[in-house]
């Protein structure tokens, strides 16, 4: 029988918990194929959020640390520091990244740290069931925001990966998603291009991917993916937001 | 007397970054804030030299998290602070209890509560002993009284947090940081130090991945984890307690404090000992655990009265004086707060007092 299949190495053979139609199952798919390809799982170290994939540590097979909401940054920072050469990589949500962690990974990103940070906006808070979150759009309903998120009330969405593209610190940002397959190829080579940032030394590197939450969104998986490209890829461009050839 | 020993004359907060560097602290991670900011500004120039990694970061949450960082991927590491900052430190510091990293934090207490004062106090007593973040935990805690004994400790802190694997706490005051003391380096006793194997620093070949968390979602495994902690502060309690107690055998008064007043204390110890009165002194070196057996003992004394607790707070350390004591004998309390340091006169014409009322 010949294989033409199989799950990444870079993943343990374990149940994930996610929701049907979450993006978050590929998007660890993707980076453990990524440390897999570049023979990175046996030195690569993970940082982990707050959020659905604060579990996440339960399913890559390289060695991994679950950090206080928001912190992720800080956490990747110093294992960064100590362990130079290594691939150090954190895994964080919007309301990780974007609201709680604000300070954390704006000065990870002036200070230039060389890892490389993967954001996963779906724009809502999905593990503690569906609040507002700083990237929900305009317009879009939320457990915290029932008439929907307003901008004389909550101000516009966050657009991070612009944010942080202001720091000499950053070398490299793109935004993807992984709403179909071609979306989802380009953001694995986004993926890879990020830590062979890291690897050469460049700088710090982040790929926001905008991610479907199905279940907060009250949609079905397809419409989901849907939703995600015809309104949050409008607000959030998709694309290198800034690449810095020499570090 | 030896006279060969060279004495330096060191600040104390410089002699404790000296000490963590001596120790092998590998990162040092904080933010500025009266009166422990030698720290930093010390280990920013000589930590790297050492071969180690000096952060001055964002906040004060950055720098106990970068900690963690340090300490889950195997590296020893410390932060500094004083007590608002301090205070922010405490979500890190019970993360670090729960994912059982070691670690390393310096104290040195101001006046509070809010922005409070940059006065020395000793007002984070609660705070330091009783955990301080959210969840049934602990954390070691020494109360150096000198430099000498800052140095020694910050060297052994590091020791302890690597065997027991949880954060241990220097806690000082604004004195101690500032005051200038000579000093003798001398190595520390070598203790056995666990294996780090535990540690997420990259598999290299290791047949599993390490996960450090602080979460445990089940309750069952919750429950479980919080047990494990809770035999675990049971053998530091048994193990690692420690006190000075100087002249408390038949004595008719003790005066317990910790810290810059214990020093004070002395004095007036020796004022009140010219005047005929018998005073002993107990001073816990480790506030948590707190020496509540050996003090019980102490009190049982039927040449004790009372006992007066000393403290630059409005009464926290005598708490845990009372509940040593179990209402065998009268436990009295004399504190200055605010940034006020309680004086030699003070103390011994509150000792005075209270004799003359037990009597």
């Amino acid at each position: 029988m010949t294989t033409v299949y199989r799950k990444s190495a870079g993943l343990q053979d374990r149940e994930l918990h996610y929701c049907p139609g979450c993006s978050h199952g590929i998007v660890h798919k993707l980076i453990a194929e990524c440390m897999e390809e570049l023979g990175l799982i046996d030195t690569a170290i993970l940082v982990c959020p707050v959020g659905c994939s604060v579990f996440a540590g339960n399913y890559f097979a390289c060695d991994c640390i679950e950090a206080i909401h928001g912190r992720a940054p800080a956490v990747a920072t110093a294992v960064k520091r100590t362990h130079p050469d290594q691939l150090v990589v954190t895994y964080q949500g919007d309301g990780d990244l974007a609201s709680i962690g604000t300070a954390e990974i704006v000065h990870a990103a002036m200070r230039g740290e060389k890892f490389t940070t993967v954001f996963i906006n779906n724009a809502i808070y999905g593990m503690t069931g569906g609040q507002m979150a700083p990237t929900t759009l305009l317009g879009q309903r939320a457990t915290t925001a029932p008439h929907g998120r307003m901008k004389e009330i909550h101000g516009s969405p966050i657009r991070m990966a612009e944010l942080l593209s202001t720091m000499d610190g950053l070398a490299y940002a793109e935004r993807v998603c992984v709403a179909d397959i071609p979306h989802l190829n380009k953001a694995k080579k986004a993926i890879k291009k990020a830590f062979e940032v890291q690897l050469a030394g460049k700088g710090f590197s982040f790929v926001e991917v905008l991610s479907a939450c199905p279940t907060n969104w009250g949609m079905t998986p397809l419409e989901a993916n849907k939703w995600l490209l015809e309104n949050m890829a409008a607000y959030y461009p998709l694309g290198v937001i800034k690449e810095v050839e020499e570090g | 007397m030896d006279t060969t020993v060279e004495k330096e004359l060191w600040k104390g907060n410089e002699a404790v970054a000296e000490a963590a560097i001596r120790a092998g602290c590998k990162c040092f991670f904080g933010y500025p804030i009266t009166p422990q900011n030698e720290i930093p500004e010390y280990m920013s120039a000589h930590l790297p030299e050492a071969g180690g990694v000096f952060i001055q970061s964002e906040s004060e949450l950055a720098a106990i998290n970068m900690v963690y960082g340090a300490a889950a991927s195997g590296v020893r590491a410390m932060t500094s602070s004083s007590s608002p900052g301090i205070s922010l430190k405490q979500e890190g510091i019970s993360a670090m209890c729960s994912g059982e990293l070691p670690g390393v934090v310096v104290n040195m207490m101001r006046g509070g509560p809010g922005l409070g004062t940059i006065q020395p106090s000793q007002c984070d007593y609660f705070q330091a002993t009783r955990g301080g973040g959210n969840g049934d935990y602990r954390t070691i805690v020494l109360a150096p009284c000198d430099i000498q004994e800052a140095v020694d400790m910050t060297q052994e802190a590091f020791d302890l947090a690597d065997i027991y694997r949880m954060p241990v706490m220097i806690l000082g005051d604004g004195m101690i940081g500032q005051m200038m003391e000579p000093i003798v380096w001398h190595d520390i006793p070598k203790r056995e130090l666990p294996s780090k194997d535990w540690c997420a620093s990259g598999r290299k070949g290791r047949d599993h991945s390490n996960f450090i968390t602080s979460l445990r979602i089940d309750a069952p495994d919750s429950e479980e984890f919080n047990r494990h902690l809770e035999a675990k502060y049971k053998t530091i309690a048994e193990k690692e307690t420690r006190w000075v107690e100087k002249d408390t055998d038949g004595c008719e008064i003790i005066i317990a404090a910790y810290g810059t007043p214990s020093r004070i204390a002395l004095s007036a110890a020796e004022e009140l000992e010219a005047k005929g009165i018998k005073v002993g002194l107990f001073r816990p070196q480790t506030v948590w655990p707190f020496p509540s057996e050996r003090l019980a003992e102490l009190a049982a004394q039927p040449s004790v009265k009372a006992i007066l607790v000393v403290e630059m707070s409005l009464g926290q350390m005598v708490e845990d004086v009372q509940l040593a004591v179990k209402g065998a004998k009268p436990v009295r309390f004399y504190g200055r707060v605010g940034g006020m340091v309680p004086s030699v006169e003070e103390i011994a014409e509150e000792a005075e007092k209270i004799l003359q009322e037990v009597r």
